[in-house]
């Protein structure tokens, strides 16, 4: 379900190009992306991503980045000395680690600082609660990136439910 | 050859193609031997200059140029790989190697030592690599280079133009820039 939320969503906000670097709650996402017409570039390291995706957009584009929270450590003053600097939007989908039942350690660090780095970044983020959510979110984020020429970012949990779902 | 130099040689060669240029004195050189709106100067975000390049390549028809350099490409040598097995056809990737990081006042960089950006680009996976040392062999490259990926490795002598700042803001750098591959500028 979260995989085609994701696609579906992503159609919706006229998303047409993703970088990404592997994280396993975009697993789905990654493999399927191809099938709904957006040109997917798989990328070395987040940073290199930012690049691609901010010439995607001079091209453009409309681009989406997908990568877990500890790239956002290493792309950051790319999303401010390139996308910030010149006004180049971007859509950020970033897998929440170092969350609840994390079994890694080392994600933990990293899973606790995400929200605050983003607030000191003055990057917009969302982090929708349901499925539902994670469409308007995710379509709003993209709007907003648009329109104030900026990076934005959700916040993707794993476990997400539907509304209905989560009434039980 | 001076990087100044290396530089002019290919602006005069250029019809149309988009410029991607590295950070700091080349964006600079660049600007003062001749500025276009289907130049990019970069003015931060360091490394990045050739993943623009490939993300402008994939999506536009357009033929793209992009100017990057030693240090730079050594931060962000994974972009290489990348670059290589995406292989855009529209994509020339120059490295102006002065072995040095001469923006922030020369300390040396690891292509002054055991380290060849051209065999590594043939390692990443690049097929059309060239090596200039001339003004000559540099504007040669660049010819046989059009129409297929291509890395083209340029020696350049360390040390910068006395060239002044780029007096554009980012903002009209992108929007000029923008405009110009939309076809609303020529």
């Amino acid at each position: 379900m979260l995989a085609t939320t994701i696609l579906s969503a992503l159609l919706k906000a006229k998303v047409d190009f993703a970088v990404s670097v592997p994280a396993s709650l975009f697993a789905e996402v990654l493999e399927k992306i191809g099938e709904y017409g957006i040109k997917h570039v798989t990328v070395t390291r987040e940073e290199e991503g930012v690049g691609v995706a901010a010439g995607a957009y001079l091209g453009g584009k409309r681009p989406v980045i997908l990568m877990q929270n500890s790239g956002l450590g290493n792309c950051l003053n790319a999303l401010l000395s390139l996308n910030k600097t010149f006004g180049i939007p971007l859509l950020m989908l970033v897998a929440q680690r170092g969350w609840r039942k994390e079994k890694i350690v080392a994600q933990i660090p990293m899973g606790e600082a995400t929200i605050p780095i983003l607030k000191a970044a003055c990057i917009p983020f969302y982090v929708p609660g349901s499925l539902q959510e994670l469409t308007l979110q995710i379509v709003e984020a993209a709007e907003l990136a648009w329109v104030k020429e900026l990076p934005v970012a959700v916040i993707v949990r794993g476990g997400l439910k539907s509304e209905e779902d989560r009434r039980y | 050859m001076r990087r100044i130099d290396a530089i002019r040689a290919v602006v005069e060669e250029l019809n149309g193609e988009l410029v991607v240029c590295n950070i700091g004195f080349p964006s600079r050189e660049l600007y003062s031997v001749k500025d276009r709106d289907a130049n990019f100067y970069m003015l931060g975000s360091m490394g990045l200059a050739s993943s623009i390049g490939l993300g402008l390549a994939l999506s536009t028809e357009r033929q793209v140029v992009v100017f990057d350099g030693d240090g730079s490409l050594l931060m962000n040598l994974g972009s290489l790989v990348t670059i290589a097995n995406q292989a855009p056809r529209n994509l020339t990737i120059i490295a102006l190697d002065n072995g040095s990081y001469a923006s922030t006042g020369g300390q040396p960089s690891y292509t002054a030592g055991k380290t060849n950006l051209a065999e590594i680009a043939r390692s990443a996976g690049f097929e059309n690599v060239f090596e200039a040392e001339t003004v000559d062999e540099l504007r040669e490259a660049f010819r046989k280079a059009k129409g297929e990926l291509s890395f083209i490795l340029a020696k350049v002598e360390r040390g910068n133009a006395d060239v002044p700042v780029i007096p554009l803001s980012p903002y009209k750098i992108k929007r000029r820039f923008m405009e110009f591959i939309r076809g609303e500028r020529c």
